[in-house]
């Protein structure tokens, strides 16, 4: 208190403050990295230990019997849960600091004027790491278009954003290893590559709201800032405290439904509804999926359960890509700005991409 | 003074919203604060990312939620 008050007294002497910690002499650096290795040897240890943890938690201090089903639910729950909110933790930390780098604004300008084919490419890349909430598609698909985004373009970014994000690769890699998140990554990425030249392909400009088409060209407002170390750090804070602290919730959710189902259903019991030989599934997977939406978060543990029980992976994947990167809520947002033939072949186009999907990991794997 | 906030009405815009007033009632500044939902409106102010926040014509901020110590600043100047 005393403090503050002095502070109060001096205005001069609280701005200098201020300029001191925002230039970042070098020992605050060097502090900061230190915290940092610190903390990750921390993590490190920890998620070694969770594993031993889990079975000694679930087998000598609850007193079940391994090979149970309740034992293993147990075991699945209690090791899976921070298992997942770990690595979530880490990788979103990280992803917070790199998009403080990416703006909408910037990414708008690096793809403005850009050639179809290439601009696809880019846009999917950059639908990684730009940050994006979902309701701020609309504005984003505005700004893209009138700053001379080719259409095209502009879907392969709408498509790769949601679809391709840092939680459904984490929890993909954690739970099923890191040639599914791979798989993920890749196929995910070329769908919203072909999908987005498709589209473009077929000349869907005129299918969208004539308002559009109006308004003006300059680009829009761009609100430049310049960012120190510590402000990305405290950012990549942020997004932890942010999206960790809203997915939390449907993760342990996620974990518990797919804990049920790694314990009590039978072996092999998905294999005839989910399985390769029926060729039906993967229509049905997609179809299941565009009307449910949920976020990765809470879809990669009940997929990892299915695939426990010889669900086929193909037929897994194309109902997670359906249910994430096609949902009903998106598809009404975008009929502001669209007009039902460019949404319908939007959700067509990118529902056939999910199927080949689909189909082409059930075929090789 | 009169200021904006644009979004369509997620969480992040109903939180800039209260944002800015909260920093009004500390200010002591004569204010009117309305707020912006529809896109075609949005898109015609030159705002691509929500939420973004507008004082007199002037985009001051877009695609973030504000902090309270920056509306002040955009206040009191």
């Amino acid at each position: 208190m005393e403090l503050l008050n002095s502070i109060n007294d001096k205005p001069e002497a609280k701005t200098q403050v201020m300029e001191k910690t925002s230039v970042a002499p070098r020992h605050i650096k060097v502090k900061f990295l230190f915290a940092g290795l610190a903390g990750l040897v921390v993590w490190y240890v920890v998620y070694r230990q969770l594993l031993p943890f889990s079975q000694y938690l679930t087998y000598n201090i609850f007193g079940l019997t391994p090979e149970s089903h309740l034992g293993e639910a147990v075991e699945f729950f209690v090791y899976d849960t921070p298992k997942v909110l770990m690595l979530l933790t880490l990788v979103v930390f990280g992803v917070g600091i790199i998009r403080t780098f990416f703006t909408p604004e910037k990414t708008r300008a690096l793809l403005a004027g850009k050639r179809e084919s290439a601009g696809n490419v880019l846009a999917a890349m950059l639908g990684i790491v730009t940050p994006f909430c979902s309701c701020s598609a609309v504005p984003l698909f505005l700004g893209f278009v009138t700053a001379g985004v080719p259409l095209g373009v502009t879907f392969s970014f709408l498509i790769a954003a949601p679809m391709v994000n840092e939680i459904a690769l984490v929890l993909l890699y954690g739970l099923l290893g890191w040639k599914v998140a791979a798989l993920y990554l890749g196929t995910g990425l070329l769908l919203a590559i072909i999908a987005g030249w498709a589209i473009g392909r077929l000349g869907m400009e005129k299918h969208m709201e004539d308002w559009v088409l109006d308004l003006r060209a300059d680009g829009g407002a761009i609100i430049e800032e310049s960012l120190t170390l510590q402000d990305r750090i405290k950012k990549g804070g942020e997004a932890v405290k942010d999206i960790v602290g809203k997915v939390w919730i449907y993760v342990i959710a996620g974990i518990a439904v797919g804990a049920a189902i790694h314990g009590y259903v039978p072996e092999n019991f998905m294999a005839s509804i989910m399985g390769k030989d029926a060729w039906w599934t993967v229509p049905a997977a997609v179809l299941v999926g565009i009307p449910m939406y949920s976020n990765a978060a809470g879809i990669v543990p009940v997929i990892h359960a299915l695939l426990g029980k010889g669900a086929a992976l193909g037929t897994v994947l194309a109902f997670m890509m359906s249910v994430i990167a096609l949902s009903l809520p998106e598809a009404v947002i975008l009929r502001k700005v669209l007009k039902p033939q460019l949404i319908a072949t939007f959700i067509g186009v990118v529902g056939i991409g999910i199927l080949l999907v689909g189909y082409l990991f059930n075929l090789i794997i | 003074m009169k200021i904006l906030v644009l979004g369509p009405g997620c969480p992040k815009c109903t939180e800039a919203e209260k944002i800015v007033k909260t920093a009004l009632q500390e200010v002591e500044v004569e204010a009117s604060v309305g707020k912006i939902s529809d896109f075609q409106e949005i898109a015609k102010l030159g705002v691509f990312s929500t939420p973004a926040v507008v004082i007199d014509g002037e985009v001051k901020c877009v695609g973030k939620v504000p902090s309270k110590s920056e509306v002040i600043g955009w206040l009191t100047i």
